[in-house]
This record gives C-alpha cells, structure tokens and sequence, in this order.
C-alpha cells in the first residue's frame, strides 16, 4: 500500500514537469504545432522508477490474485474465485468491520481534538515555536518506536500508564488479556501520535484567517463559540478535508503500531484488515487469496476517498 | 449617536519607544462625515481602531458623549466598522448576515426582521437577501458588510477603513454616493479613512490629515486646499502638490536667490521655504512684477491643461496653465508667485503668507 501512494505522488511530480517545462526556446512560437516534446523525456525516470516501485508489483499481485500457486513452477488459474473468498470469508468480514469501526473512531477523536488544540495554541509571540514542537513531537517518532514506547507504557507491571490506571485509578487494566483493553490502547496510541498531524493542518489554516475577520467578530458581539462556529470553522474547510482523507487512509491501513504492540490480539479483538493481510500473505504464504484480498482492499480506500472528496468539495461550493 | 472625545490618546505598539499616533485631543463631532486622511503607515488605522475599541490606547482617555469609554470593549461601544476588503459570515445567506450582530445580542426576532428589512432597502440590497454572501462580487459584499454595521439601532458612528480598494472604479463612485445619502439618511457620525484624496476631498465635511502619527490640519476640503497649514497638507493634497521653494526673509522681505518676491511682514529674518500650488503660479516670457527667474525643462500636456516644469536655480517647480502654453522647453521664464495664495513655512509650519512688496526691496 505504501509504494502505491509514493508511486501517485511521484506520478504528479512528473506531471508537474512536464507542464512547467516550456517548449524549446529555439522554436518558432508562430507554429504551434511543431512544439518540442522533448521535454517528455524529463518524465521518464519517473515513468521508470515509478514502474518498478509500483506498476510490476502491482501486476504481479493481479497476476497471483486469479491462479492458486501451490510452487513457483506449480500454479492453476483459478479466474475469480480467491476475489469471491475474499468478500465471503468471515473472518476478513469481520477484520473489515474491526477497521472500519477503528477508523470512525480515530476520525471522531482526532479531528475534533486537533482542531481543539490549533484554536487552544497561541497566534504569536516566543510560545508559537515551542508549542509547534510540542506538538509536532509525536509526529517524529518512528512508527515501530512509538508501538514499542506503548507496549511498554501501558503494561500493567513496568510501565507508568498502565500501572497508574491499575494502582492509581484501581481499574483493572491489561492489554494483553482484555480486548477492551487492547483496543483502547491502540486507539490512545494512535490519537496520541496522528492528532498532532491534525493541530499542525488545522493551525495553518487558522493562520491563514485575516485579523479583520477576528475583529469584525468582536464588533458584531460575536462570542467565542459563534467566532470559532461562523469564521474559523468555515475556513478550515480545505485543510480538514485533507486531514480527514489523510487520518482515514493512515489509519484504515493501520499496520504496525498494533503488530507491535498486540500483535491483532488477544485473540482477533486488534487483528484490522492488515494485519490479517499480513498473516495471509507472509505467514501463510496464501499469495493467492492474499492478492485477490489486497486488491479488494485497495479498491475499498480508493474508492471511499473518491466519494467522500467529491462530498465534500461539492457541498462547499 | 455621540461626540467621540479623544483626550491625549496616543499609542505606541513597542512599550513607548516610537508612538504609531503619537498623543492628541480631538473630538469627532456627531453626525458629521469626516474623512481621516494620510499616507500608508501614518496611524490612520490604529487611530480607527481605538476608536472602535479593537485596540487599547496607551495613552489617554476615550470618551462618548461624556462617557469614558476607554476600557470598554469593541461589543460595547455600538460602533460599525468596514475593513479594507470584505469581513462577510461567508457560508450565511445575506440576511443572515446582516442579521447576525442583532442575534449575537439576543434582539427579540421581530425586531431582527424589521432592521434586517429597513437595512436593506436602504443599501438596496432586497433581491440579494437570500443569496450566499460569498457568491457576491466584491463591491456588494462591501456593501452587505456595511450593512452588518448599519443594522444596530444605536450606532454611535460608522468607521470606514479605506473600503473602497477592492471595489472596481465603476462600482465606487456609486459606493461612495450610496455613503453619502446613508449620511444624509440617518445621520451617523461617518470616519471615512483613505490615503485618496479625491475620495476624501469629495466625500467628507471635514477632512483631518493625519502624517507620522499626528494631525496636521484639519478642515474643510476647500481649505485646506487654499491655506495649507502644514507643507505636508501642501504636498499630500491637491495633483500636483504645493511647490516648495528655498528662500530667506531679510529686512521683511522674502528673496529667492538675490529676487525678491514679496514682503513677509513680522517675520525675523532667516531662512524660509515657500509654499505656492501650480495652479497659482503665473509664468512669462518677462519679468512684469516682483519674480524669479526660472528655466523651463518641459511640459506635459493634459488636454484640459498644462504642466510647465522649470527650474529655480535647482528647485523644481511647477506651474499649471491654460492648454495651449507658448512655453518651450529650454527656454528662460519668469515665475510669479500671488501674494494671498503664497504661504511662507518655517520647519514645516506655515508661519505666515507673502505679502505684496508695494516698493520696498531693492531689485
């Protein structure tokens, strides 16, 4: 999934290239058709690179999705058969809810919490950069480093978090034994280190509001609520479009923080769709249903990004 | 409506080291239009915002009618503002708009209705009231954030901060004509701020110009046209602005150079600069009355008149004519400056006017 999002957003840098690129200086402007298309070939490393990164993988992924590979010179075509297994299977049916749920979750805490934070941090003055650190600190950590920083701090014995909830709060508190528990930990885990990526877009784009506005609020006896409700909130429109697109899919193919830190248990309660991938592809060694499954899932991110984007630039317009 | 009373209000933006309006008593009275004008970064603004409330002077005293108002927020003082470009509730239909600082203030709804209705007819903004207030161009949102203020029953005045900038010029001049009938209409007390002089010498009763922080002069259009009191007033109003010509006073009598071109009476003797507009300098081939001599360097023809440059030793000068002047470039001329238009400014202050010389001098 990953080489599948560097392969788009490298796609567009070629794309940009090409268009920023004039045609050759020496041509004749008065011809418009013998322009110099030679630029085109400024495309090319991208149209390589990107082809090996993203475009073969991809096709052998298709390729092994429609055969039962038993050995790599043992292998029957199969047509679509691991595509209908992998809508059927309840165990992927359940995985897809687990992650759909997560993600809802994620999308219902994060946003409103990091919009939350970018009114709360200061508009100018020495405490802008120290609170852009603060908070942008999460965002630094490796993803494995942070899962391991929370298997460690939430543990019941050793670690600060789990052991005040236990022996401060006196709530019974194991991630490895309830799955409540685990869930809840995957979820603070993930609000502690992707809500910081909200409060940064979000900030900007309250930066990006002129002062007139803020004092045209005052003037018009707004309150607080009304101010952040009529002026802000407006405004923030384009970034939060982004930061609810970006938190969906990141957190849709959630991977390795929960990998680290419960491994998709206790039984299946943290086992989302990639991690069951995972366990298919690599564990098993299923290539087939794990290629038919892979690209179902593929199409589920693309296309929910596809309707909400539409949504919700549509509706501003 | 209220007399707005400033007592020694100055402000400074870095804890007293430079003053951005440096401290000044001044009453804007009610129900006049007054236009607050300057160049960029002369204070016009920060002015505005005290009065308004956005900003908390430094120094000195706000009053209202009597009521010191200096600690009072913005939402308390019942005044309207219209910034530079358009502050519209931009997802709200018009109406909505307008409506919104009565609702922020909990106004009984039938109330609402009746201003929302009255404000609109009078902008005439009646078939746009259920538009998006975004998907209006510039000039009517102008006009709507007008409205925003307007719809308060108790304004004490409307502050206008250059809001005609972003209007096209077709649409302003019926902007501005919509300002004045809302004047003539309901008689608010108008701050009109603008570094346009045209703008403000066509809209404004009063007309206070405003340099470095301070007010220079403050008056009717006319006036300060005719009797600038300061060389910036000069300068700033009138296209071209005032000559300003290097002198000294010696005996009573002004002299350029070795010419002598009027009497300065009851002013000591020292260096002076005069001041002259264009239009009232008089240029001939001879010398016909008590005048410089001048070199012409060229004229620009504007169609309905003429600007003759020419030089003073190296002073430029200018002199409005008739279209059609004779003048050649190159060639020598002599300026005449009338005695009742001519003003004579020590430090930049007028200290008194050239007077005519009726024999004395000695050329």
């Amino acid at each position: 999934m990953t080489t599948e999002r560097t392969a788009v957003a490298g796609g567009q840098v070629g794309g940009e290239v090409v268009t920023a690129a004039p045609a050759g200086p020496r041509e004749t402007r008065a011809d418009p058709r013998r322009r110099d298309n030679r630029a085109w070939w400024l495309v090319l490393p991208v149209v390589v690179s990107v082809a090996f990164t993203a475009v073969i993988p991809l096709m052998t992924v298709v390729n092994f999705s429609v055969q039962d590979v038993f050995s790599p010179s043992d292998r029957v075509f199969v047509g679509l058969d691991w595509f209908y297994e992998a809508v059927r299977r309840p165990e992927n049916r359940e995985a897809f809810v687990r992650t759909l749920l997560f993600s809802a979750q994620v999308l219902l805490v994060e946003i409103p919490l990091g919009v939350a934070i970018a009114v709360a941090m200061p508009r100018r003055g020495f405490w802008v950069s120290a609170a852009l650190v603060l908070v942008a600190l999460p965002l630094l950590i490796p993803w494995n480093v942070v899962g391991t920083i929370w298997q460690i701090f939430a543990r019941g014995d050793i670690g600060l978090g789990g052991w005040t909830v236990n022996n401060v709060l006196g709530v019974g508190f194991n991630y490895t034994l309830d799955s409540t528990d685990a869930w809840i930990t995957i979820l603070v885990m993930d609000v502690w280190h992707w809500t910081p990526l909200v409060a940064l877009l979000a900030y900007a784009g309250l930066r990006s509001i002129p002062e007139p506005y803020f004092q045209a609020a005052q003037i018009d006896g707004a309150s607080g609520w009304a101010t952040f409700r009529h002026i802000q909130l407006p405004r923030l429109r384009g970034v939060l479009t982004i930061a609810i697109l970006l938190r969906f899919m990141d957190s849709f193919m959630i991977y390795t923080e929960p990998f680290v830190v419960t491994g998709g248990g206790p039984g299946n309660a943290t086992t989302f769709l990639s991690i069951l991938l995972s366990k298919m592809a690599v564990g098993q060694f299923d290539v087939g249903p794990a290629g038919a499954f892979s690209l179902v899932y593929f199409l589920i991110v693309q296309v929910v990004c596809y309707v909400f984007f539409t949504v919700l630039t549509r509706s501003g317009r | 409506m209220a007399d707005i009373r400033l007592e020694g209000v100055g402000h400074s933006y870095d804890g007293g080291r430079t003053w951005a309006v440096k401290p000044m008593t001044w009453t804007w009275r009610t129900s006049r239009a007054y236009a607050l004008l300057g160049p960029s970064g002369c204070g016009k603004t920060t002015l505005l915002n005290i009065i308004s409330g956005l900003i908390t002077p430094t120094a000195g005293r706000v009053y209202f009618d009597g009521r010191d108002v200096t600690g009072v927020p913005t939402a308390g003082r019942d005044i309207a503002q219209v910034f530079q470009f358009p502050v519209l509730y931009e997802e709200m239909s018009v109406r909505d708009n307008l409506a919104f600082p009565l609702r922020n203030r909990k106004v009984p709804k039938k109330e609402i209705e009746r201003r929302v209705r009255q404000v609109s007819e009078l902008l005439g903004l009646d078939h746009l009231l259920n538009r998006r207030s975004r998907r209006l161009d510039p000039g009517w949102q102008q006009i709507v954030s007008l409205g925003r203020g307007l719809v308060r029953a108790q304004v004490a005045a409307v502050l206008l901060d250059e809001p005609l900038t972003v209007v096209d010029p077709a649409l302003k001049w019926t902007l501005r004509s919509k300002l004045k009938e809302i004047h003539r209409d309901t008689g608010h007390t108008l701050i009109y701020v603008t570094h346009d002089q045209t703008e403000a010498l066509t809209f404004a009763d009063e007309v206070v110009v405003l340099n470095d922080g301070a007010i220079v002069q403050a008056g009717e259009p006319t006036e300060l046209f005719l009797s600038p009191a300061h060389e910036f007033v000069g300068h700033f109003i009138g296209s071209p602005g005032m000559n300003v010509l290097p002198a000294h006073v010696e005996g009573g009598v002004v002299r350029v150079g070795q010419a002598d071109v009027g009497a300065a009476d009851g002013l000591p003797p020292g260096p002076v600069r005069i001041g002259v507009r264009p239009e009232f300098v008089e240029i001939t081939g001879d010398r016909v009355s008590p005048g410089v001599a001048a070199e012409v360097t060229g004229i620009d023809r504007m169609g309905a008149y003429d600007l003759v440059h020419a030089l003073v030793g190296e002073h430029p000068v200018i002199a409005r004519t008739a279209a059609g002047s004779a003048c050649e470039p190159g060639a020598a001329a002599f300026l005449h400056f009338p005695a009742e238009r001519t003003f004579l400014f020590r430090d930049q202050v007028r200290c008194g006017s050239l007077a005519p010389l009726n024999g004395r001098g000695t050329a």
